[in-house]
């Protein structure tokens, strides 16, 4: 069963700011609490986690233009997973990022965006507090 | 030296299942001898019916939505305050040990510190507490008691039921003679099993601390919540052919679910397989398929580990006495809420305001050194008065951010205290699926309104005469008799429930 789960904030920065960070795939760590480390390899990329689990993922879409990163998790406890990170240009030197995560099973969803939720608290407070570059 | 407190909480036990409160099938003499001494409460309800608001609301003294805990799954703010902190402030040593749950098990990014301690090793301190050592109710996890049976019986991890599927939703899988869901047949030696293990290392903890030092340790029993998986060796005390069915459990299928149909909805819901609204029951069960052997055998493998928790209990008594404490210890036993064990043909819990859920076990057995005597307490009070509770033995004043009042030593006191109501609450957003009541007990009525969610339209409510409707099976929401009654009462709930904290915390897991 699929389950569907999205988070917002809105950062009082640039979007080309924003994403230049939050469109990196390499720097996720850095943004997101509880992924301790990060490799890419191609559209190949394994995160760990906290708790020393390992998770491979297939990077599907990194769009510079809209400003889109995709991926999904390749292992075999998800029948399906796509996450969506969107960084949206309010026209005001402010953005919106949302953070979509869907993922059968549905129960998946719901712990990793509770993880996504965190991430995009951190990466609003380093992005006001002036850092992410 | 002030008075200590030995706090011991079960997970999910009904009122019933002691002898003390009528029960028959578990042999409980431990705890009945500390009701025979003390206090026991003979309406006392929780805040919530799930696991973590209930306990959050047990260690801030606060109602759900003062503390923020609206459901299973958001954790308790790092902010909140805490009865352990004052304690300790005060100079007391303080231990939780078993069970906590303020924070979710659910955690691979491992973000909540309730499931790193075991991991790295310590033991806090965390919330006031400075000794936390954890368990639940499987060997799976990040848990101290997991780590332990890891390292020293790690051929016991696959003993225990699989408290979740494949898909890491509560597991249907049946087991047992019977097939009934979380019924299992676990071959674990007994001394190597969660409720033994709690037992000991609170005796542990006791015994490194100097003889003059007071005390708060919260011991937390894990059982008997389900999976109903208890040490097969144990398993014979209670023969499921001869467990008698629960008086709640209308064997009648059709007089069953006349009553479901009377109820708001969803109840009916569930039990026909159409809406499972909440994580704490299995998504694939469907109750009416739950047979009445099932029922006894759950009844059965129930009684069992409330057997178990009591034997463990008096050991650690036992340990007290030995130190020359028992004079000046007061022991509390309670659950966080409770199980509908075979109600209406259920199992598990949910948004399902009746007895079987709201009715807990309480006993407090004060320090003899205090000089109270023994009494029934028939006045409503809640889990909410625990803190404060606890702060009057210790001799301190209650903070002003407590919600409820030390519990009352026998009815006139609780009348000259004016307990004259208890609130219990339930909010939960599962996939689109919401489901919100509120519900207020006082003068022997039960009254729940539901507010607008997935199944309601925020018109339903559920209204039993506890005197004349013991089990809850006749709704006088909609009886014009009852007008009246209802009115009142949703009047004095709406004037005394606590507004829901702003902004509304996240869910950030399952549970």
């Amino acid at each position: 069963m699929l389950g569907s789960i999205r988070h917002e904030v809105r950062i009082a920065r640039p979007a080309a700011e924003v994403w230049e960070l939050a469109g990196d795939p390499t720097r996720l760590a850095e943004w997101f609490p509880g992924i301790v480390a990060c490799e890419v390899d191609g559209t190949n990329r394994v995160i760990t986690m906290g708790s020393g689990l390992p998770m491979p993922e297939e990077i599907l879409v990194r769009d510079d233009a809209q400003r889109r990163f995709q991926y999904r998790i390749t292992a075999p406890l998800f029948v399906h997973h796509r996450g969506t990170i969107d960084v949206i240009d309010l026209g005001d030197e402010t953005c919106l990022v949302t953070y979509q995560t869907d993922a059968d099973p549905r129960t998946m969803a719901l712990v990793i965006g509770g993880g996504t939720a965190g991430a995009l608290d951190e990466l609003k407070r380093q992005m006001e507090a002036g850092g992410g570059r | 030296m002030g008075r200590k407190i030995l706090f011991v909480t079960t997970d999910q036990q009904r009122y019933d299942t002691l002898g003390c409160n009528g029960g028959v099938l578990s042999r409980t003499p431990v705890v009945d001898g500390l009701a025979a001494e003390g206090v026991r409460f003979e309406r006392a309800h929780p805040q919530s019916v799930v696991c973590m608001p209930s306990r959050s609301t047990i260690v801030t003294g606060q109602h759900p939505s003062t503390h923020g805990v609206w459901m299973n799954g958001v954790p308790l703010p790092e902010d909140a305050p805490s009865v352990a902190s004052v304690l300790h402030d005060a100079g007391y040593r303080t231990a939780i040990i078993g069970k906590p749950h303020f924070e979710p098990f659910l955690d691979p990014f491992a973000r909540f510190p309730e499931n790193g301690f075991a991991g790295a090793g310590t033991f806090g301190p965390h919330r006031g507490f400075e000794h936390f050592e954890s368990a639940t109710h499987t060997a799976a996890g990040p848990l101290h008691y997991a780590r332990w049976l890891m390292d020293h019986h790690p051929e016991a991890v696959a003993m225990f039921y699989p408290v979740l599927d494949g898909s890491f939703e509560v597991n249907a899988l049946g087991g047992g003679a019977n097939g009934a869901p979380q019924v299992w047949d676990n071959p674990i030696p007994r001394d190597w099993y969660h409720t033994d293990w709690v037992a000991d290392r609170t005796i542990a903890w006791l015994d490194s601390l100097d003889a003059a030092d007071d005390w708060f340790c919260w011991m937390s029993f894990p059982d008997p919540h389900h999976p109903w998986d208890p040490p097969a060796s144990e398993v014979g005390r209670v023969p499921w052919r001869e467990v008698p069915l629960p008086a709640g459990y209308l064997a009648d299928r059709a007089e069953r679910e006349a009553a479901l149909d009377a109820k708001p909805r969803h109840w009916r819901a569930w039990y026909d397989g159409r809406l499972v609204s909440n994580y704490e029951a299995p998504l694939e069960w469907v109750p009416a398929t739950l047979t009445a052997d099932q029922v006894r055998e759950v009844n059965a493998r129930n009684a069992v580990e409330v057997e178990l928790i009591d034997e463990a209990l008096g050991r650690v008594l036992g340990a007290i006495d030995a130190r020359g404490w028992d004079d000046d210890v007061d022991v509390i036993f309670t659950t966080d809420h409770g199980e509908l064990q075979g109600d209406f043909g259920l199992l598990f819990k949910g948004p399902y305001h009746v007895d079987g859920l709201m009715r807990l076990p309480l006993v407090w057995r004060p320090a003899p050194s205090s000089g109270l005597g023994a009494a029934a307490v028939s006045r409503p009070v809640g889990l909410v008065d625990l803190a404060p509770t606890f702060c009057a033995i210790a001799g301190l004043r209650v903070p002003e951010w407590m919600e409820g009042k030390p519990l009352p030593v026998d009815d006139a006191d609780a009348h000259e205290r004016g307990f004259e109501r208890v609130l219990t609450e339930w909010d939960s957003e599962l996939f689109g699926v919401g489901v919100h009541l509120r519900t207020i007990t006082r003068d022997g009525w039960v009254c729940t309104t539901y507010q607008p969610g997935y199944s309601h339209d925020g018109t339903e409510g559920e209204l039993y005469n506890l005197a004349d409707d013991p089990l809850q099976q006749v709704n006088r929401w909609d009886d014009p008799s009852c007008r009246v009654t209802r009115s009142d009462l949703l009047t004095d709930l709406w004037d005394h429930q606590p507004p829901m904290r702003s902004p509304l915390p996240r869910v950030e897991a399952p549970v």
